[in-house]
């Protein structure tokens, strides 16, 4: 198998973005919350990416706040994916009053403002990263849903997975050996923009007061501390601006390989 | 003296500068205003008002559930709004002062128990109307109605009796208030006709500009009052407010000439818009203050030296320098500061101190565990921050601070005045009767730190009658030390007023007060094109 | 009946009962919120009198019920009431800043999609190759940059560097329509980018998706262009997840842009709710949940919809 070079570029830079998040206290060259320069410095060689609002260094903050930012992001994704996939291609498959029930409970989640959801969730139970993750999965998987649901609904009418059914295959065959191969596509490119979604996503709640708690920052969250200084070129707001496009454009590399391996192991499938 | 400083004395020479744009660029420079006021002082210039055009000011601080009814103003948007379509009896003056608005003479009998307004002839509403004595009567009235939700109740409960008598409005307190002309300028007592109780927010009154469109948290356009009595104020023939709470779209639209005034400049920013030539930063050092409050009924806070603890943990330098970007000044846990007549400059500056906090801590036999400090991003600007730099130097001293980050959604109804330690700011009362009546008394709704202590209480009420002023700054200084010392405050800054104005409008006049020149800024700046 | 109206009277009909729901959902969620509106209004100066005075005069010390059931009956006969806050006109407010929001959505979208998709179809022909690899570098920069810094970015570049355009975009009655666009430009111009990565990605899979089948490749060896090769074959195929995402971001236009409305004072719909949450403005807070639900059930009646007529397979089911 060859990999090509974007996609190495991307499991590259992810993996060294997963691993210096995983192994923080060893590397980060300060504490994360210690006020160890002046304010908005730029970088230096004390300070390889310069310092924040109140003097911490950004290279520090950026590597502990890694940890918390891929986590959250990844296992929200993650876990919006596998239940809005599953239901989507289980309304789609089923059809009848499970796909209106579905669908139209969908339809209310998404039609309440998220804002009004967010607030409410997160004033009602306890805030922590658990909690965090799951609001987030949850608010989620309904967009996932309704694109898993109008990718399968096409294939379900397909002549395969018609010849399937009268096989008399079960549901659970016919979602995952059927449907699944042939929607997988769209889904593995909605992944990787859903899990920039979640990233930014993160720091809005922080911006409510609803997100991680400090001195923990996300990176979205860094940006956010440093923003006054943003169009004034100050690194403080840059930096973690750039990581969150370093880290979205990297995984969707990923995803695109993924992607275009998936398309070619199709070929010989369905149609 | 500088070559740029030269440059500056002689353009202000010619008339090619301001004088407030002198004294802007020079403290650019790091001179002081005082001297830069007297460099200029030989040099002769003019400054004359210029009239017409359209002023407009972008300011932070709007919703659109804001109200024109002034009982109910809280923040800078409705706040500049007010000041600029009503009126108050008295303005506080500059210089410790009142000075007359819509009363022309303010007199009181010797005990300071009777107050005497002599209200203004030929003052007119926008509507057509004449300003009465009985409609001053009226407003107070209907501030001192609880059903008015006003926020001046606290200022108007203490009157007992009021009468209108031909020009003349008359008010009796129920005990001597040395101070109550400057209550009169709260910025809540706006008159209106018939006190308001038809229509509270219908924005009618005697200021300089009356209300063309209100669309709340948006903007609202005023035009020219025709017959307004003073020709000292209101020169631009419209002026606007923009609701513009976005930091950086506001300084954005000042430099892009899209607005003439705007509020809170970010004091860290200050530094990198020196560079532009057309945008003047003006500072004024206010009575506002940024502050941490721990409840003196509540665990472990009831315990003095723990409160001591934190007082000493916390880096007030380090805070007014990084919170402030140096536009502002260190508190001294008291609510107090040089805005204030009568304040002791003598009081010891409190200071951090690990090994004298470390020792409270130590006296004080907290069993170790948390101590969890309550904050939003909405407490005051730079909160969060703010609670991470105490946090920082409490556990250098070994302290176990450990902040805890809450909504902003409901933050002033959930967290402030319940939780026992949170973040919360104080905007300051123009005396300091006003201030610690406010929040220090033991009964005050917001006494916050539910310090109780019934001596502070006896000397505060006796100050307030105290007419014999060397007295009195001994009182207030005895009170400034209780608090200080055995209350719930914790002040780390007082920030400065930090605002911005085009070069092109005149009339600036700095107002430590309040946020643009104290409401004023769009009634007394013009435009010389 | 054809199915096809069956189908779009049945939804209309399970849409209006939906919008019920949400009432209910919203109204419930917001007394779920600690504090209340007196409390909100009252903020810092909320006295024990002050609040009971004023509950007493906003009528919250009714049931929830009660305030609920009476909120309907006004609501059904057209009468959205007056804010709680500041006493005024909900309808009248809501009109105007509806039509604000349109108005931005409409112009953003009507230049993201058809972009959105031109890019996709370009970057799905020329798949793998620099095109390709150009339009996806550049989309996913610019949607994985924070709305806020993507806002300060083009306020930077366009009223700094290049002064062209105002920061602060608020419209009001008076302005004629070239200044209304003069003032949206910026905010549209975020809106974009912030959307056009997601649809051109979906596109750009979604026709990748079916370029793999079988009929494609019967098309390509009649000796169709690629161009008209997914013109004409693949988009068809492709329609149902595209409009999907489409729809999503359309209906994003309309109810998810409170942080741009913010940072260019933009007088919409999303500060308008955002403000009023923070107060427990129930009344103002319903009618506007309504108005951006109903937004997203229409949307997806037609998204639904398009995907059966685009999919002759759906269009006449066995």
């Amino acid at each position: 198998m060859r990999i090509p070079v974007s996609a190495l570029i991307g499991i590259t830079m992810t993996s060294v973005f997963v691993l210096s998040a995983v192994f923080a206290p060893w590397i980060a060259p300060y504490p994360i919350d210690a006020a160890v320069g002046g304010v908005w410095e730029g970088p230096s060689s004390r300070f390889w990416l310069g310092t924040d609002t109140i003097g911490r260094d950004i290279l520090s903050r950026l590597i502990y706040g890694g940890s918390v930012t891929i986590f959250v992001a990844l296992v929200s994704s993650l876990l919006s994916f596998s239940m809005g996939a599953f239901f989507g291609f289980l309304a789609a498959t089923r059809g009848g009053w499970v796909d209106t029930g579905l669908s139209r409970l969908v339809d209310l989640m998404m039609a309440v403002p998220s804002l009004i959801v967010a607030l409410v969730v997160l004033s009602v139970l306890p805030l922590n990263l658990t909690v965090l993750i799951l609001v987030m999965g949850v608010l989620d998987s309904t967009r996932v849903f309704r694109l898993s649901r109008a990718v399968a609904v096409d294939i379900a009418v397909m002549d395969y997975v018609e010849a399937a059914k009268l096989r008399g295959e079960r549901q659970g065959w016919i979602i995952f050996r059927e449907i699944l191969p042939n929607a997988l596509t769209p889904l593995v490119a909605e992944f990787g923009l859903r899990f920039i979604f979640a990233v930014l996503f993160i720091s809005t709640l922080s911006f409510l007061g609803l997100g991680i708690q400090p001195p923990l920052s996300d990176w979205g969250g860094m940006v956010r501390e440093n923003k006054d200084g943003l169009v004034y070129g100050k690194a403080a707001a840059m930096m973690p601006a750039l990581a969150i496009a370093v880290l979205a454009i990297s995984v969707n590399l990923v995803a695109d390989w993924i992607l275009s391996r998936t398309s070619s192991l199709k070929g010989g499938r369905g149609g | 003296m500088s070559g740029e400083l030269n440059h500056l004395l002689s353009l202000a020479s010619a008339g090619k500068l301001s004088r407030r744009e002198f004294v802007g660029r020079a403290g650019a420079l790091g001179v002081s205003s005082a001297l830069a006021g007297t460099m200029l002082s030989t040099a002769a210039f003019s400054d004359t008002p210029v009239k017409g055009g359209v002023l407009r000011a972008g300011v932070q601080g709007g919703q659109s559930t804001d109200s024109l009814d002034p009982a109910l103003a809280a923040s800078d948007v409705p706040f500049l709004i007010n000041s600029t379509w009503g009126e108050t009896l008295v303005d506080a003056g500059l210089k410790g002062q009142v000075e007359m608005r819509v009363a022309e003479e303010v007199s009181s009998n010797k005990d300071a128990t009777q107050w005497m307004f002599k209200i203004r002839k030929g003052v007119e509403y926008h509507n057509g109307a004449t300003l009465t004595a009985d409609d001053v009567v009226a407003t107070l009235k209907r501030h001192t109605d609880e059903k008015a939700q006003s926020g001046a109740l606290g200022i108007v409960k203490g009157i007992k009796e009021m009468k209108a008598e031909g020009d003349m409005v008359t008010l009796t307190l129920e005990a001597a208030n040395a101070d109550l002309p400057f209550l009169m300028a709260d910025y809540h007592l706006m008159i209106q006709p018939g006190g308001g109780m038809d229509n509270a927010a219908a924005g009618i009154g005697s200021g300089p500009y009356k209300i063309t469109e209100n669309e709340p948290g948006v903007r609202t356009a005023f035009e020219k009052h025709a017959n307004y009595w003073d020709a000292n104020r209101g020169f631009a023939d419209q002026v606007e407010v923009l609701s513009i709470n976005d930091n950086t779209a506001r300084t954005a639209a000042i430099q892009a000439g899209q607005i003439h005034l705007m509020n809170r400049i970010d004091p860290k920013i200050v530094e990198l818009l020196n560079g532009n030539t057309d945008v003047v930063i003006e500072r004024a050092a206010g009575p506002g203050h940024y502050v941490f409050i721990m409840e003196c009924t509540k665990a472990p806070f009831e315990n003095n030296d723990l409160r001591m603890e934190l007082k000493l943990a916390i880096n007030r330098q380090e805070m007014v320098d990084k919170i402030l970007g140096g536009m502002g000044s260190r508190g001294n846990d008291f609510p107090i500061n040089a805005a204030y007549p009568l304040f002791d400059d003598s009081i010891p500056q409190r200071e951090y101190d690990a090994a004298a906090a470390a020792a409270a801590y130590k006296k004080s036999g907290h069993d170790g565990s948390p101590i969890l400090l309550q904050v939003a991003p909405g407490a005051f600007p730079g909160a969060v921050e703010a609670a991470q730099l105490f946090q920082a130097s409490a556990n250098a001293a070994g302290i176990p601070l450990q902040v805890k980050l809450e909504p902003d959604d409901g933050y002033w109804s959930n967290v402030w005045n319940v939780a026992p330690f949170c973040a919360s700011y104080w905007g300051g009362r123009p005396v300091q009767d006003q201030m610690y009546s406010t929040a220090y008394l033991s009964t005050a709704d917001w006494n916050d730190t539910k310090m109780i202590d019934p001596h502070f209480d006896q000397v505060l009420i006796a100050a307030r009658g105290e007419l014999d002023q060397t007295k009195r700054k001994a009182m207030y200084s005895e009170l400034a030390n209780i608090v200080r010392d055995t209350g719930g405050l914790i002040c780390p800054m007082f920030n400065d007023w930090v605002e911005g104005r085009r070069k092109e409008v005149g009339g600036w006049v700095a107002n430590p007060a309040g946020t643009l020149m104290d409401g004023k800024a769009l009634s007394m700046c013009w435009l010389s094109a | 009946m054809h199915p096809l109206i069956k189908l779009v009277v049945q939804r209309l009909a399970l849409g209006l009962i939906l919008l019920l729901a949400v009432s209910v959902v919203i109204f419930l969620g917001v007394e779920m919120l600690p504090g209340d509106t007196a409390q909100a209004i009252l903020g810092q100066s909320a006295t024990p009198e002050a609040l009971a005075n004023m509950r007493e005069s906003l009528g919250l010390n009714q049931p929830a019920v009660t305030r609920y059931l009476t909120w309907l009956g006004h609501a059904l006969q057209g009468d959205l009431g007056v804010a709680l806050t500041n006493k005024k006109d909900i309808a009248h407010a809501i009109g105007q800043r509806l039509g604000n929001t349109l108005f931005l959505a409409a112009c953003a979208g009507m230049i993201a999609v058809p972009l959105a998709i031109g890019l996709g179809l370009t970057a799905a022909r020329y798949a793998g190759r620099w095109p390709d690899k150009l339009i996806s570098g550049i989309t996913l920069a610019t949607i994985s940059l924070p709305e806020f810094v993507a806002a300060y970015f083009v306020i930077y570049l366009l009223t700094q560097v290049f002064p062209v355009f105002q920061p602060v975009s608020m419209v009001f009655p008076g302005m004629s329509f070239i200044e209304r666009l003069h003032a949206v430009a910026l905010p549209v111009i975020v809106l974009v980018m912030v959307v056009l990565a997601h649809m051109m990605r979906m596109t750009r899979a979604a026709i990748l998706n079916v370029m793999q089948s079988a009929y494609i490749e019967t098309a390509e060896l009649k000796g169709l262009s690629p161009m008209q090769v997914i013109w004409r074959h693949a988009l068809p195929n492709a329609v149902a997840p595209i409009i999907s995402v489409v729809v999503i971001n359309l209906a994003y236009l309309v109810v998810g842009v409170v942080v741009v409305e913010v940072v260019f004072s933009y007088n919409a719909l999303g500060q308008y709710l955002v403000d009023h949450v923070a107060k427990r403005d129930l009344p103002v807070v319903q009618a506007v949940g309504i108005i951006f639900a109903a937004v997203y059930i229409g949307l997806n009646i037609l998204a639904d919809l398009i995907g059966v007529i685009a999919n002759p397979r759906l269009r006449h089911p066995k």
